[in-house]
Parts: structure tokens; C-alpha cells; sequence
């Protein structure tokens, strides 16, 4: 792998012209295939879909913090089952299926991992674009068209999909057992069927272009860990998405042809079904398969930027480049080795659970080695306090406190009394939800300037991230207490259980820390939509930092570079580094040393 | 209630007219350019970042102090103290490196916020430090790991034998039946093919086991004497979820799924103990404020709690999953067989059809 260059250098000896062609309307900002504006397409259709989502989980807690209130607001966003203001105990599973496919797939694993890996994989590896940018257009538009249907799937007359976002049959196999299963249901596995089709188009791409189109003198070991993050992501992605397509293709058959997948010995509304011999337990696996490593697609992006913006921000080398490279591979490959701890009650062999049990407390491992190489980067650091490198001290936070309460439900013992409670949805929300949104964030305050050539407003982007810090933890800290109590998750009201009666002062409590955080988040819209006309215009470099897009011009051009490619010499991290006789940085007064710039004579080569 | 909800909507909105008036006065262009920290910045985000830590700490004490009165009671089943003892030794492992990993995080947040001038130290690798924290957790996790596979392989493989209760949970829905195995401590075999009139549960008529089983809709449970539940659906996907004995099971249809434990205190003495007697006075208080509210309002009032044991379901199946439970009575085995004696056998509802 050390001979990283590849033959494209004649293609961009007529980059020129295209510079200077003139792109109409459609082909720059509608179907465009330069990845720096598919980058864009993707963010955008992302926060929409956040917004949506977001949404979604207020009017939960509204109905969770006051459920013998009427609220008008059901009415106005639920219609008829939000009637009088008394919102309909289907229509809230519902919410709690779409908010969790929508953040999941939607926001999660498009609008993070479809964002920047299209936004950074080519400026940081030095290409012009990524391998195919015809397929990452197509990427892009099926990601919209699932995307279109998933929002139109809740204007269906008898509701959206409402078995959950895991889909569970029978419940979504059958229309008699629930009202979302009938049209509703089968839009969610249209949509989510194209949703793979985009994602998959998209990883191939995402892996073909790092491995083919690194410039000359980018090895592997020079990647920046975002790099490798979106890298393996990719490769998680193309292993376990195609699992959940069968899933869904299974399913869609049990529902639609009267095949057996999934179902066996049915009686329902009166009536025996004819399905035979089928097992949901196989849907778990198929869809755990996917479910456990989209945990980590979802969150290694995540990681990669923040290990990048810790860096930059310390003006310190990331600790121990080479085990963060080890751990993203040794979770990549856990990763797919641990989806039976969704499953521990679930009937399967008890030995099965012992095996999920090893493996899921093994996967803490690499895990710790990213938390302790982070808080160690900061040490003796320079701090740039920016709000991407706040996120960035953000998510390391809500990683290790959503990751401990992981050690509790990856041990089969533990789980079987707090599976499905809400011990469950405050960690698995700590630890991937507000974790990867975090990523997400910082990675938007510290791209910015690369996406649109302006800069946010950092007074903003303070309050936005104390108040959403600060709130985050308020909602999802004492949840695990109520959890511990054993107040099952997916219920409508807890008033059918008195003995829940204490607990609603509490689930108060977490509702209005929502509604807080929730509004902070209209600070980052206003400071996002106002920077991209009004913010000030971005240097090349802002934040100083050495890897390769920040030496691409700030305009956005087709091929990214004018001329050649810039060419590499030294991996991402060259941050405060000494010269020989340690009595300056190597280039004196400058605290970083972008990857272009060859070895000095006056500094000691490293091995990386 | 309503006093408490309007006092927080006035908050919330007193709050975002703050927000609103701060956005005109921060997008303002002030000294600084407004996008890059400077040293004043670095400053200031570093004294909120102690604030926050302050606050980090905060919650979690606040939780542990009064919340953790929410944890369950001292489980009323055998395997439920081992259970327990895992939970509050994994708990106190995790707490301690959360409360160390946190300190040291915001801490070092504060401690090297950047300024003019000062010099980050290169510090890239160093092999010692990895190993030691590659090694600390394993050991620390194989340790969990072991307790806890010693334990999951005793709760999932208990012994049965002649003595031991056989119970069928059979799930719908929205609501739970159980299925006592009868004098001979044999299941008759089941099938939905077999649902029809008051043969609710589709039991085998023909099935001589079947005869003396006893089908009810409230679980009764002599104390001290193993159970093993076999569960079985109808329809969905049901959870059986029994907190008060740290257990539970997928009902599956299609397959039986299985799980045992021996109940070891019986409800009166439950309800009877100091943590119930003060939780369900809580309650109960809780319970008559929201009542006078709602006799002003003209409604029914709420009923005076009392705690039963329940078995509830713990996996989304349908529109009514929340209320989806149902009674369990643990007593002495002479009240238990005492009530058994009075429940009409499969046999006999047969036999009066």
C-alpha cells in the first residue's frame, strides 16, 4: 500500500477547461456530481429530516410528561389522531418508529456519514473527486427519494409504519394487528429498500476512492483518521446493509405473497392465518445483523471528526494515531459479532447469549483505547476553544457515560431486567443519539468554511452547544433511574401502573430539559442559514490545521485543486512539532505543518 | 398540575425572548471577529467548562440521591440477590470510571485552555501508556465477564424436576393468561389450530394431558417452590416481563420460550415491608392531589393504590401494549393449593359446555 498514486494525472491536465465551462442552474445545485455540492445536498436533506425527527420525540415527551393533558398542538400536527388535543395511542407508536428510523438512518447515516465522508474523502486524500460521480449523484437522489417517501408515509390514511424502528413481525407483517401495518408499513420498506440501494452506491464509491485515488506520497498511515473512519464505515456498511434488505425483502413477501419468513401459528381478529413453520427470531438476527454494526456506522464517523477537530484544536498530535487506527478496525470487526445482545430474552439458545456476552464486553476494549487516547490528547494541549472543538469535548463526554451503561446491558445477566426499559433508550441515546449528533455538529462548525465559504458565528454556536450540553444530560441521566425502576419503554402512558405514579415528577423533568434543548437548537439553525448568506467570508485556513482540503482553494472548483494535486509528505498530526535543537517549531513561529510541505532539513522524521 | 405546567411554559418562554434578544446582541459584529476563538474565549469557554463539569456532577449526584429510591425492591425471587449484587457491582465499576474519566476530561479542558504564546507538548505515542490502558480493562472486563456468564448460565438452566411447577403464560392481545399444568404437572398440547368457543387458548381437546389443566387470568404462586414458565402467543411478538423477580421472556408465536424461578417472598409480606409501605404512601399521596383536580374537573377520581405484584409486557405489540398486564399472587403453598382447588380444570369448562 505505500505506493499510493495512481495514473490520474493526465485526466487533470484538462481540468482547466473545465473550470472554465459554464454548469447551468440544474447541473450545479440540483443534479450535480462534484462531491463538494453532493456534500451540501446530503447536510441539508439531513437537518431537514433531523428537524422532522427532533419534532417528532417533543410531541413524545409531551404526551409522556403530561398524558392526561390536552395539548392543541396535537390536534394542529396530528389531526384527526390528535383529536381534541388528546393524542391516539397508535399514532404515538408511530412517533416513536419514525423518529427512531428517521434519526437513525436518515440523519445518523446519511446526513453525518453521507455528509463528510463525499465532503472529505476526496479534498483530504488530494482527489478530485470521488471515484464515480455519477453513482454519488445517484446516491444522493435515491437517499432523497427515500427520504421523500418515509415523510409521505405519514399522510397515510390509517398511519405510518408503528412496530418500532426494529420493525418486528408479526406486528409489522400483519395489518389486523396494528393500523400502521397496512400501506404505511410497505412505504417504510419502499422507502428503506431505496435508502440501502443509496447507501450501499455510496460506500462502494467512498471505499473505491480511498483506495484507488490517494495522491502521490498519501499511504494508508497518512490518512487523517476521518479517513479511515468514513473508510471502514464504508466497509461495515457494504457487509451488513444488504442483510437488511433481505430482512426487508423477506418481509415485504410474508406481507404481500403469503410466504412463511417470518410467521407460524397465528391467530388473530377470530381467525387462524395459514402461515406456518416461520420464526420472527430469524427477522431479529437478519436485522440485528445490520442493527448492531449501523451503531457503529453511525458512530465512527463520529469519531474520525472528532479526532481530527481535538487535534486541530489542541494544536497537539492525535495520541497513538496507530491504536486509534487498530481500535476503528478491532470495533469494525466486533461490530459484526454482537448483534446477538439485542436478543438475550429473545428465545434463542441461552449458550448463544453467553457467546454475544464475551464478544459485546470485548468490543468496551477498543472502545476505552479511543476515550483514554482523546482525554490524553488534550493534555499539555493549546486549546482552541472553538464550538467544533466544544462538540468534539462533548461527544468524548457522552461517549464514556453511554458506553459504561453499556458494560450493564451487553452482560446477558443484567439485561434481562432492564431490556426494553428505559435504562435502554438512555444509554443507546447517549451513546449513539446525542454522541453522533455531536460529531455531526462539531463537524459542521469546523467544515463550514470548506462547505460554504463563510464562517459560523462562534458566539452562537457557544450557546448552542452549553444549552444543548447541559440539556442533554438533563434528559438522559435520570432516565436511567427510571429505567432501573422498570418502566418499560414504547408505552403511550404510564398511568395504567400506579406503582409508576412517582415517577412522573421525574419523566416532568426530562421533558422540559427536551423542550430546552430543543430550542437550541433554533439558535444553530438561524446561525447556520444566516452564515451560509451574511457570515463572514472564510480564510483558506482557518483553524490552521495541516490536512489537505484546508490547501484547496476557499471557491469551490470543479477538481478541487487549481494545477496539480498537492502532493504528501508527512501524515495529518504535524502539530506544535519541535525542530532539532527544540528551540522553535520547525517552521519558525508556525505551529503546524500542513501535509504538502516537505520534510525540513531541521526536523526529525517520524515514522508514521 | 396545571399551575406547575404554566409556570414552565412561562420559563421556557421567558427563556427564549432571552435567547432571541442574545442572538440580535451576538450577531452583532463586536471587537473580534467573531469566528475564530481568541485567547478571551479560550478563557471563558474553559470557566464554563468547570461550570458544566460542576453541573456534570450535579445531576449524577442528584440522580443517585433521589432517584435511585426508584430502584426496584429486594427481588422476590431466588436467583433475584445474585442478580442485584451484579447490578451494584457493575454500577459501582462504571460510576468509578466515569467519575474519573469526567474529571479528567473537563478538567484538562480547563487546565490547558490555549493562549498566545504557549506551546503544546508533541506527545504522539507512547506504548506504555496503551498497554497499560489496554490492560486494565480487559482484566476488569473479564471479571464481569466471568460473574456474569456464572450467573446468566445459572438463572437459564435452572433444575427441574418432578417438584417443579409447570405454567404455560400464554399471550394476546392486549392481555395474559396462564395455564397451570394440572394434577399430573403435564401441559396438554396446544395450537391456535384448536382456538374455538371457550377453548380460548387452543388446547388439544383430545390431549388427555390437557383434561386437568386449570386456565386463569391471574398468576398464583406458592412460595419457595420452583416454576418454570413455558410461554407461548397467539398473535405477536409479547415481552413477559416480571421486574419484581429480575426476570423475563420473549413470547414468540410459533416457538415456546422458557424461563424458571422460585418465588421467596410472598405478596402480603411484600406489601408489608418498609420499602413498599412508604412507596405506596407516596403514591397514594400523589394519587389523591391528582384526584381532587380531577373531582374539580367533574371526573371520577382515581382509586386508592395497593401494591400487587404484575407481569407486564416489555415488547411493542400493538395499540393497547401499555396496559397489557396482569396480576401475580404469591402466598403459602396451603393458600395456594387452596385456591387452586377452587379453579375449574379444562376438563370441567369442557364438560359444562
Amino acid at each position: 500500500m505505500s505506493v499510493a498514486t495512481t495514473a490520474h494525472t493526465d485526466h487533470h491536465d484538462d481540468a482547466d477547461a473545465h473550470h472554465h465551462h459554464e454548469q447551468s442552474f440544474v447541473e450545479k445545485y440540483i443534479f450535480s456530481t462534484d462531491h463538494k455540492m453532493i456534500a451540501k445536498q446530503y447536510l441539508i436533506t439531513g437537518l431537514i429530516m433531523a428537524f422532522i425527527g427532533i419534532a417528532m420525540s417533543l410531541l413524545m415527551r409531551l404526551q409522556l410528561a403530561w398524558p392526561d393533558q390536552k395539548f392543541w398542538i396535537f390536534e394542529a400536527l396530528l389531526g384527526k389522531f390528535g383529536q381534541d388535543g388528546v393524542m391516539d395511542p397508535g399514532i404515538y407508536l408511530a412517533l416513536v418508529t419514525i423518529h427512531g428510523t428517521i434519526m437513525v438512518f436518515f440523519v445518523l447515516t446519511a446526513g453525518l456519514s453521507g455528509t463528510f465522508s463525499n465532503l472529505l474523502i476526496p479534498l483530504q486524500i488530494g482527489a478530485r473527486d470521488m471515484a464515480s460521480g455519477l453513482l454519488n449523484a445517484i446516491s444522493y437522489w435515491l437517499f432523497f427519494l427515500s427520504s421523500v417517501i418515509m415523510v409521505s408515509s405519514l399522510f397515510v390514511e390509517a398511519g405510518p409504519a408503528s412496530a418500532g424502528w426494529t420493525v418486528y413481525p408479526p406486528l409489522s407483517a400483519l395489518p389486523q394487528a396494528i393500523g400502521g401495518s397496512g400501506l404505511g408499513m410497505t412505504l417504510w420498506l419502499v422507502s428503506m429498500t431505496i435508502f440501502i440501494a443509496s447507501s450501499l452506491l455510496g460506500s462502494l464509491n467512498y471505499i473505491v476512492t480511498v483506495v484507488n485515488l490517494r495522491t502521490q506520497g498519501m499511504s494508508m498511515t497518512r490518512l487523517p483518521l476521518t479517513v479511515w473512519a468514513f473508510f471502514v464505515t464504508a466497509i461495515i456498511g457494504v457487509v451488513s446493509f444488504p442483510v437488511l434488505l433481505s430482512a426487508g425483502l423477506l418481509l415485504l413477501m410474508d406481507r404481500s405473497f403469503g410466504t412463511s419468513f417470518f410467521l407460524s401459528d397465528i391467530y388473530i381478529q377470530g381467525e387462524v392465518l395459514a402461515h406456518q413453520g416461520g420464526s420472527p427470531v430469524l427477522y431479529e438476527h437478519l436485522f440485528w445483523f445490520l442493527g448492531h454494526p449501523e451503531v457503529y456506522i453511525i458512530l465512527l464517523p463520529a469519531l474520525g471528526i472528532t479526532s481530527e477537530v481535538i487535534a486541530t484544536n489542541a494544536r497537539k498530535p492525535i495520541f497513538g494515531y496507530r491504536a486509534m487506527v487498530a481500535s476503528i478496525l478491532a470495533i469494525a470487526f466486533l461490530s459484526t459479532v454482537v448483534w446477538g445482545h439485542h436478543m438475550f430474552v429473545s428465545g434463542m439458545n441461552p449458550f448463544l447469549g453467553s457467546v454475544f456476552t464475551f464478544t459485546t464486553l470485548l468490543i468496551a476494549i477498543p472502545s476505552a483505547v479511543k476515550a483514554f487516547n482523546y482525554i490524553t490528547t488534550l493534555w499539555k494541549g493549546n486549546l482552541q476553544l472553538n464550538p467544533a472543538m466544544l462538540f468534539s469535548i462533548g461527544l468524548v463526554s457522552t461517549f464514556i457515560t453511554g458506553g459504561l451503561t453499556g458494560i450493564i446491558l451487553g452482560d446477558s445477566t443484567l439485561d434481562i431486567n432492564v431490556h426494553d426499559t428505559y435504562f435502554v433508550v438512555a444509554h443507546f441515546h447517549l451513546v449513539m443519539g446525542i454522541s453522533a449528533l455531536y460529531g455531526l455538529l462539531a463537524g459542521v462548525y469546523h467544515w463550514f468554511p470548506k462547505m460554504f465559504g463563510r464562517m459560523l458565528n462562534k458566539n452562537l454556536g457557544y450557546v448552542h452547544f452549553w444549552v444543548t450540553a447541559v440539556g442533554a444530560y438533563g434528559v438522559f441521566f435520570p432516565m436511567h433511574f427510571i429505567g432501573m425502576a422498570g418502566l418499560p419503554r414504547r408505552y403511550y402512558t404510564n398511568t395504567a401502573f400506579p406503582y409508576f405514579d412517582d415517577l412522573s415528577d421525574t419523566n416532568v423533568l426530562i421533558s422540559v430539559f427536551a423542550f430546552i434543548t430543543a430550542a437550541a437548537q433554533l439558535v444553530f439553525i438561524y446561525n447556520f442559514i444566516s452564515s451560509i448568506f451574511y457570515g463572514k467570508r472564510a480564510p483558506q485556513n482557518p483553524w490552521n490545521a495541516t490536512t489537505l482540503e484546508w490547501t484547496a482553494p476557499v471557491e469551490h472548483i470543479h477538481g478541487n485543486w487549481y494545477g496539480d494535486l498537492p502532493k504528501v509528505y508527512r501524515w495529518s498530526y504535524d502539530y506544535s512539532k519541535l525542530n532539532k535543537d527544540e528551540s522553535d517549531y520547525v517552521i519558525a513561529g508556525q505551529d503546524f505543518i500542513p501535509q504538502n510541505i516537505p520534510l525540513q532539513d531541521n526536523e526529525e522524521e517520524m515514522n508514521h | 398540575m396545571t399551575a406547575f405546567l404554566i409556570i414552565i411554559v412561562l420559563a421556557l418562554l421567558a427563556i427564549s425572548f432571552w435567547q432571541i434578544s442574545k442572538i440580535y446582541k451576538l450577531s452583532k459584529p463586536s471587537g473580534d471577529d467573531g469566528v475564530i476563538a481568541n485567547d478571551k474565549d479560550n478563557d471563558k469557554q474553559a470557566k464554563i467548562m468547570l461550570v458544566f463539569m460542576v453541573f456534570l456532577y450535579g445531576i449524577m449526584i442528584y440522580s443517585f440521591v433521589s432517584l435511585s429510591k426508584f430502584y426496584l425492591p429486594e427481588s422476590a425471587a431466588e436467583h433475584g440477590p445474585g442478580y442485584d449484587q451484579l447490578m451494584f457491582i457493575s454500577i459501582a465499576v462504571i460510576m468509578v470510571v466515569q467519575v474519573i474519566t469526567q474529571a479528567l476530561l473537563h478538567y484538562f479542558a480547563y487546565k490547558y485552555k490555549g493562549k498566545k504564546g504557549n506551546k503544546a507538548l508533541f506527545f504522539a505515542d507512547n506504548n506504555t501508556l496503551e498497554f497499560i490502558w489496554t490492560i486494565i480493562p480487559v482484566f476488569v472486563l473479564a471479571g464481569l465477564i466471568i460473574y456474569g456468564l456464572v450467573s446468566w448460565t445459572k438463572i437459564m438452566n435452572p433444575d427441574i424436576d418432578e417438584d417443579t411447577l409447570v405454567v404455560e403464560i400464554y399471550a394476546y392481545q392486549f392481555d395474559w393468561r396462564a395455564r397451570y399444568a394440572g394434577a399430573d404437572n403435564v401441559l396438554g398440547k396446544a395450537n391456535v389450530r384448536f382456538i374455538e368457543g371457550v377453548n380460548q387458548l387452543g388446547v388439544d381437546e383430545t390431549d388427555e394431558y390437557g383434561k386437568d389443566d386449570v386456565i386463569v387470568n391471574e398468576l398464583h404462586l406458592p412460595k419457595g417452590k420452583p416454576v418454570i414458565f413455558k410461554f407461548r402467543s397467539q398473535d405477536v411478538l409479547h415481552s413477559a416481563y416480571f421486574p419484581f423477580f429480575r426476570s423475563q421472556m420473549n413470547v414468540v408465536p410459533g416457538m415456546i420460550t422458557e424461563f424458571g424461578f422460585t418465588p421467596t417472598i410472598t405478596s402480603k409480606e411484600i406489601k408489608n415491608s418498609e420499602y413498599m409501605v412508604e412507596k405506596v404512601k407516596n403514591i397514594n399521596d400523589i394519587r389523591k392531589k391528582r384526584s381532587t383536580k380531577l373531582v374539580e374537573n367533574g371526573e371520577q377520581p382515581l382509586d386508592e393504590y395497593e401494591f400487587e405484584y404484575y407481569l407486564l409486557c416489555n415488547k411493542i405489540c400493538g395499540v393497547t401494549h401499555y396496559n397489557m398486564q396482569m396480576k401475580i399472587v404469591v402466598e403459602e403453598e396451603e393458600e395456594y393449593n387452596k385456591w387452586m382447588e377452587e379453579q375449574q380444570t379444562f376438563g370441567e369448562l369442557l364438560a359444562k359446555q
